[in-house]
């Protein structure tokens, strides 16, 4: 768990007894760091166990900024989706504290979780409903939202019409259609193909920066963290914890050799957390 | 993993490549069959497969291997029909059934759709009654017959009660089946989205257990058609109505048995078409809605 001085790409390993991003001042790009913002999600010592079973996750700490998009990468089983579960309070942490904002938080589930019998129109509108807007004013709002997505023509169909990525995009607006600061995503698009996938990117930035959303969107796939994050949270197996964070700039997005070397740097590091199971 | 350490992904593209780039995903992955209009071999089908058992039928009954007083064919059993239709009896006999019938169906759905819903909904009730209510489909409601006869005398209100005990346990069971098939992330979402107990209820577990609930509604008609019917063949008499059980009796009675066929035919044949006109599309629809149906041999 020692930092790696020598690699290419500054790392910061968090050891775990330090407060999480005191280490973060030795990275090269630290006006993006996380304590200068409000914050927006605290987690201290956070800790879950199923049952009697060994703990899912064990010590974890983490501070997001407010207006933040931060990736969380992990193997599959390390405990992301039980993370944001706890984030959302779908469930409970066993140990440890949290602090996250008192109006909840907005979730994307991986399937698109669309309602089958309502329209596109109808689940956005339903989430807008449960959160007390009036009639009139759900359909206008609704529209605006699937305009935002690019799928104001298709806000007719029900969900089993329209593709794999359209679902997802609709359920982007169910989303945004809760109006919460924060916005927590669980793989949303790991069951997409590669081409919807790099448009849903593109998308998802441009909502990230014209809503100015927290967004903590969970991945397996290291180059999807590093094309979204603003921050990339490192997140151990059994127990899961956050072990290493990098920044991305926008360099690491548009400059192949810089954005190759710190995808290869992720992706050692995640191997060698993986290896140790083996 | 996977990812090759190669290739990141970069921005590439301006925002109007993107837009239509997507838009062209869109159109190419969503699905483009039009709706067809009403399609003959639905009713074409049911009809010649009907035809055919009545030549069947009476190819059979030609061969004369029976007597016709007991083996009538279709001839026979059509002109028998026509004589009661001529008297009436036909006219009066579906006329009350089918009126039984549908109040009986209509206060089952009142009293079995809030129960269903709160055994569902209320792990200690279920928990309680669940077993009796099952327990309670399974006993054929004739059984309740006689005690029906001792409580309520030759009256409506013993077909009324023998038509409830036999239709609200299917419903109930129907809806519960309903609401244990909804995925459970329906439920988180609905918790997500910040839905109460109440519009948790409503909005969410109701609707997606609509399927399910239609299904435990046909199924309680179905009971409570027969239960009625069978209620009519037993209590013969008092005030008592003439309905299509009773026309089977009296066939019995009088020992004809073209109206006895007369009254079986009569009593599938309602059944057939409150199924073709009510349940079937209902279903349909409501499974076509949700994009169950592709595949299907419906
Ligand atoms: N409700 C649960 N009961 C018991 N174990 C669970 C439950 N949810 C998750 N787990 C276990 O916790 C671990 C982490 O699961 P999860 O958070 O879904 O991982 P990830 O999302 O990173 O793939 C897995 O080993 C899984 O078996
Ligand atoms: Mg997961």
């Amino acid at each position: 768990m020692a930092a790696t001085p020598e690699a290419a790409v500054s790392e910061t390993a968090v050891s775990e007894t330090a407060v999480p991003h005191a280490a973060v001042s030795t990275d090269p790009a630290p006006s993006l760091a996380a304590p200068r913002r409000e914050a927006a999600v605290v987690l201290e010592n956070l800790g879950k166990r199923f049952g009697s079973g060994a703990p899912v996750l064990e010590d974890v700490n983490a501070t997001i900024g407010q207006g933040e998009f931060v990736a969380l990468l992990g193997a599959s089983g390390c405990g992301k989706s039980t993370l944001l579960n706890i984030i959302a309070g779908l469930e409970e942490p066993s140990s440890g504290a949290l602090e996250v904002p008192s109006d909840g938080a907005a979730f994307m589930f991986q399937d698109s979780a669309l309602f089958p019998w309502i329209s596109a129109r109808g689940n956005v509108e339903l989430a807008l409903k449960l959160r007390g807007v009036g009639r009139a004013e759900r359909r206008t709002r609704a529209m605006e939202l699937l305009e935002l997505v690019h799928l104001a023509e298709a806000a007719d169909k029900r969900p089993h019409e329209l593709s794999g990525g359209m679902r997802q995009r609709v359920s982007l607006a169910r989303a945004l259609a809760q109006d919460r600061p924060l916005l927590l995503m669980d793989e949303p698009f790991a069951a997409l193909d590669a081409i919807t996938r790099d448009l849903l990117h593109d998308e998802l930035e441009r909502i990230w920066k014209e809503t100015g959303r927290t967004i903590v969107f969970v991945t397996h796939n290291v180059r999807e963290a590093v094309r979204l994050g603003q921050r990339v949270l490192l997140l151990s197996s059994r127990p899961g914890r956050v072990v290493a964070q990098w920044e991305v700039s926008e360099e690491h997005r548009t400059n192949a050799g810089k954005a190759g070397e710190l995808t290869g740097a992720i992706t050692t590091r995640l191997r060698e957390e993986i290896r140790r199971h083996a | 993993m996977p990812e090759t350490v190669t290739a990141p992904v970069l921005k590439q593209g301006s925002p109007d490549d993107f837009r239509q780039l997507e838009a062209g995903l869109d159109s190419l992955q969503s699905e483009t069959t039009a709706k067809h209009g009403v399609d003959w071999t639905r009713v074409l089908l049911p009809l010649a497969a009907f035809l055919v058992i009545l030549v069947a039928w009476q190819v059979y009954v030609s061969l004369g291997f029976r007597r016709r007083d007991i083996v009538p064919g279709p001839l026979d059993v059509i002109g028998s029909l026509s004589t009661l239709w001529g008297e009436g009896s036909v006219q009066q006999a579906v006329w009350t059934s089918l009126q039984r019938g549908l109040v009986g169906f209509l206060i089952s759905v009142a009293v079995a759709t809030p129960l269903g819903l709160l055994l569902a909904q209320v792990k200690l009730l279920r928990r309680a009654f669940g077993p009796l209510i099952s327990g309670l489909q399974v006993l054929p409601s004739v059984a309740w017959v006689p005690a029906a006869i001792l409580w309520f005398g030759l009256t409506d209100g013993t077909a009324y009660f023998v038509v409830l005990m036999g239709a609200i346990p299917s419903m109930v069971n129907g809806l519960i089946a309903g609401v244990d098939q909804i995925p459970p992330q329906y439920r988180r979402v609905g918790q997500v989205l910040g839905a109460s107990r109440l519009e948790m209820a409503l909005q969410i577990v109701l609707p997606a257990a609509l399927p399910g609930y239609v299904a435990g509604l046909k199924q309680g008609w179905a009971f409570s058609w027969r239960s009625l019917m069978a209620a009519e063949i037993i209590t013969v008499g008092g005030t008592m109505g003439f309905g299509l059980g009773s026309l089977l009796d009296q066939g019995r009675t009088l020992s004809d048995m073209s109206v006895v066929f007369s009254a079986i035919l009569l009593i599938l044949f309602v059944g057939i078409i409150v199924e073709l006109l009510v349940f079937a599309p209902i279903e349909k629809r409501l499974l076509r809605g949700r994009g169950l149906l592709s595949g299907s041999t419906r």
